[in-house]
């Protein structure tokens, strides 16, 4: 890991009201470099800037978050995003995941978790809300059709399952890995596979959820 | 046609809307390119159909290509709208070119008569004719419908550059003089072929071929009219658009007032109250997320809307934040009600003992065989075997609910650690 200083972020957001919200509350906690309203400019910012971390809002005119990551990621395929939404809806989450956010998060979080899920992402890992985590449940859930599965991608592992299913109960990592008796590193092992999957799994009702946000956009 | 017509894919909508030229992947001028791109059938097909196309109509077809050149705007190699040639038509420029594309049609024409390629007189000069006043008319109607959608104080050439592809709102009539000439020559071309088809053919005379006369005559009427009544519809449509947009504009007008506006008043009534705020910011937050979900998601009725609910009222009751995530779902019946009573006790009684650690988790997975239920809460936490008379006893019918009905429930706690109570129950069908 390589925890130095404070991760430097840019934030990304159409509203300034909650861009210096978030400004304020992650005050010495993380190092904010640059702000952006709009997705030309968050482009332009992050190929400037170069942050470990960028806070990322789904909703944006003009395509939103997942436009923004793949707009950046035609240069800096290495940029980390980590998505931050008021949305609940599947689609919205679901469609900034596939076009590579490394996680996501509401709005409503504190600073103190905000700051530690930051970290987490500058260090590849990913970051499940219990929101997310049920998500994943729900898309992987039920079975595939024999002949089209791929089990590499299109299938939780039991142990990710249970993983994911103490997320969504409110479990932190930690106590995650306290009640699997697992360390630590193996619970963020697990995440980082089922995020793969989520990203790179054809399971229709992940393909369904992205596609009905980019007809809503 | 993958490669080449990559730009055009940046816009969808250039593939797909109206008729445009394209002289990027064109051989003379494009038409054909475009008229695949609007079809979606191979170019390589259209140019082979067209070539055989202009020797079996005697080089009509090669006169209706120039027309169509010369009328059917074009979009340059990024996709971006170019003005079709005529659209100047009241430009010194424009009437120059249509002149020149006249002539060489005519030219073309002439040739073709000469080297045989000809049905007969009575036939092409009439058709002619009719194709030239047909396209001053459409000329006409579409110029309109550009020159409404313009910015008013753009120049006539720039106006027509603007793409329509929605009837607007600020009328802009073009000169009603020029408009009216316009019209009646075209009307008057048309017309006139019809009549001297007919003249040619001899049927003026004779009422043997009344029922030929008059399929001309309605052939000709219908070319007349067609651009009007187009029109219309398109007028007709662009109003009911804006009709529904209004409505909707009021309907959200009415709605913000009702209950954003309220609630911040209210808030800043209560400005000196952090929780008393917070309750309500929360309970506006989910009033406007129910109402903009609204019809895209119809879940009411199920055991997941059933807790969501049960978990709203306790928030509102208790003043504490519930995080709620479900997994997929199942009608209530007297399983599901039972569980969703429990629930609500488990959550009401980590909202009194637990409310100030952080938010309330509760999460319920529904599969073909059980439905679980777990409330997670981070207060204080205690020993279950050693809980504290009043806990015991909400504990007592938790648990007794959820065992009159075949279910269970545990509870893990432990000091300083928060806890967390499971509800289980084995569905009906599976039972």
């Amino acid at each position: 890991m390589s925890a130095s200083s404070e991760p430097s972020i840019v934030i990304v957001d159409d509203h300034a009201l909650f861009r210096s919200g978030v400004r304020a509350e992650v005050e010495g906690l993380l190092d904010v470099l640059a702000e952006a309203g709009s997705v030309e400019e968050a482009v332009r910012l992050i190929g400037e800037h170069k942050p470990d971390v960028v806070l990322l809002d789904v909703h944006m005119p003009g395509g939103g978050g997942a436009e923004v990551i793949r707009q950046v990621a035609r240069t800096a395929p290495a940029q980390r995003f980590l998505a931050l939404s008021v949305s609940d809806a599947a689609e919205d989450v679901i469609a900034v995941v596939r076009a590579g956010a490394r996680g996501y998060v509401t709005k409503s979080i504190s600073g103190e978790e905000l700051a530690a899920a930051v970290e987490r992402v500058r260090d590849g890992d990913a970051v499940f809300s219990p929101r997310l985590a049920g998500f994943a449940l729900d898309a992987f859930a039920g079975s595939v059709p024999e002949a089209e599965v791929d089990p590499e991608l299109d299938q939780l592992t039991m142990r990710e399952r249970e993983v994911l299913r103490l997320i969504a109960r409110g479990y932190m990592y930690k106590e995650v890995a306290q009640q699997l008796d697992i360390s630590a590193r193996t619970v963020e092992a697990h995440v980082g596979a089922v995020l793969r999957k989520l990203q790179l799994s054809n399971r229709h009702e992940l393909s369904r959820w992205a596609v009905e946000r980019r007809l809503v956009d | 046609m993958a490669s080449a017509a990559e730009p055009l894919r940046e816009g969808g909508a250039t593939r797909r809307g109206p008729l445009r030229r394209d002289p990027g992947r064109g051989i003379v001028g494009g038409l054909i390119a475009g008229l695949g791109n609007r079809v979606g059938i191979e170019v390589a097909l259209l140019r082979v159909l067209f070539v055989v196309g202009v020797v079996l109509s005697g080089g009509l077809l090669l006169a209706a290509y120039a027309i169509g050149w010369a009328i059917v705007p074009s979009v340059d190699v990024r996709g971006r709208l170019v003005p079709a040639r005529l659209s100047g038509w009241a430009g010194r420029r424009g009437l120059h070119l249509g002149f020149g594309v006249g002539l060489l049609a005519l030219a073309a024409l002439l040739v073709f008569r000469e080297l045989g390629l000809w049905w007969s007189d009575a036939l092409v000069w009439p058709l002619v004719l009719a194709a030239a006043g047909a396209a001053l008319l459409w000329g006409q109607s579409r110029s309109r419908v550009e020159g409404r959608a313009a910015a008013p104080e753009l120049p006539p050439r720039a106006a027509l550059t603007r793409q329509v592809e929605v009837g607007a709102h600020e009328p802009q009539e073009p000169s009603p003089f020029l408009e009216l000439y316009r019209g009646g020559f075209g009307i008057a071309l048309v017309v006139g072929a019809g009549l001297l088809f007919l003249s040619q053919n001899d049927a003026l005379g004779g009422a043997r071929d009344a029922a030929f006369t008059a399929i001309v005559a309605i052939f000709a009427l219908a070319l007349i009219l067609a651009p009007f009544i187009w029109r219309l519809g398109r007028n007709l449509a662009s109003e009911r658009t804006a009709r529904i947009r209004s409505e909707e504009r009021a309907e959200v007008a009415a709605h913000l007032h009702d209950s954003v506006l309220q609630t911040l008043t209210l808030m800043q009534k209560r400005a000196g109250d952090p929780r008393e705020v917070a309750a309500l910011a929360r309970r506006q937050e989910r009033e406007l997320r129910g109402w903009l979900a609204g019809d895209r998601d119809d879940s009411g009725g199920g055991l997941a809307s059933a807790l969501t609910a049960a978990a709203e009222e306790i928030e509102d009751a208790h003043r504490v934040k519930i995080e709620v995530v479900s997994v997929g779902d199942c009608d209530l019946g007297p399983d599901a009600l039972a569980v969703v009573g429990a629930a609500r006790e488990a959550l009401t009684n980590a909202a009194k003992f637990a409310g100030e650690g952080g938010p309330i988790s509760l999460y319920a997975e529904v599969d073909e065989r059980r439905i679980e239920v777990y409330v997670r809460d981070r207060g204080p936490g205690f020993d279950p075997d050693a809980a504290p008379a009043d806990r015991r006893g909400v504990r007592e019918s938790i648990v007794g609910r959820m065992r009159r009905h075949g279910g269970d429930a545990t509870i893990a706690s432990a000091p300083g650690a928060g806890s967390e109570i499971a509800l289980t129950i084995d569905r009906e069908s599976a039972r």
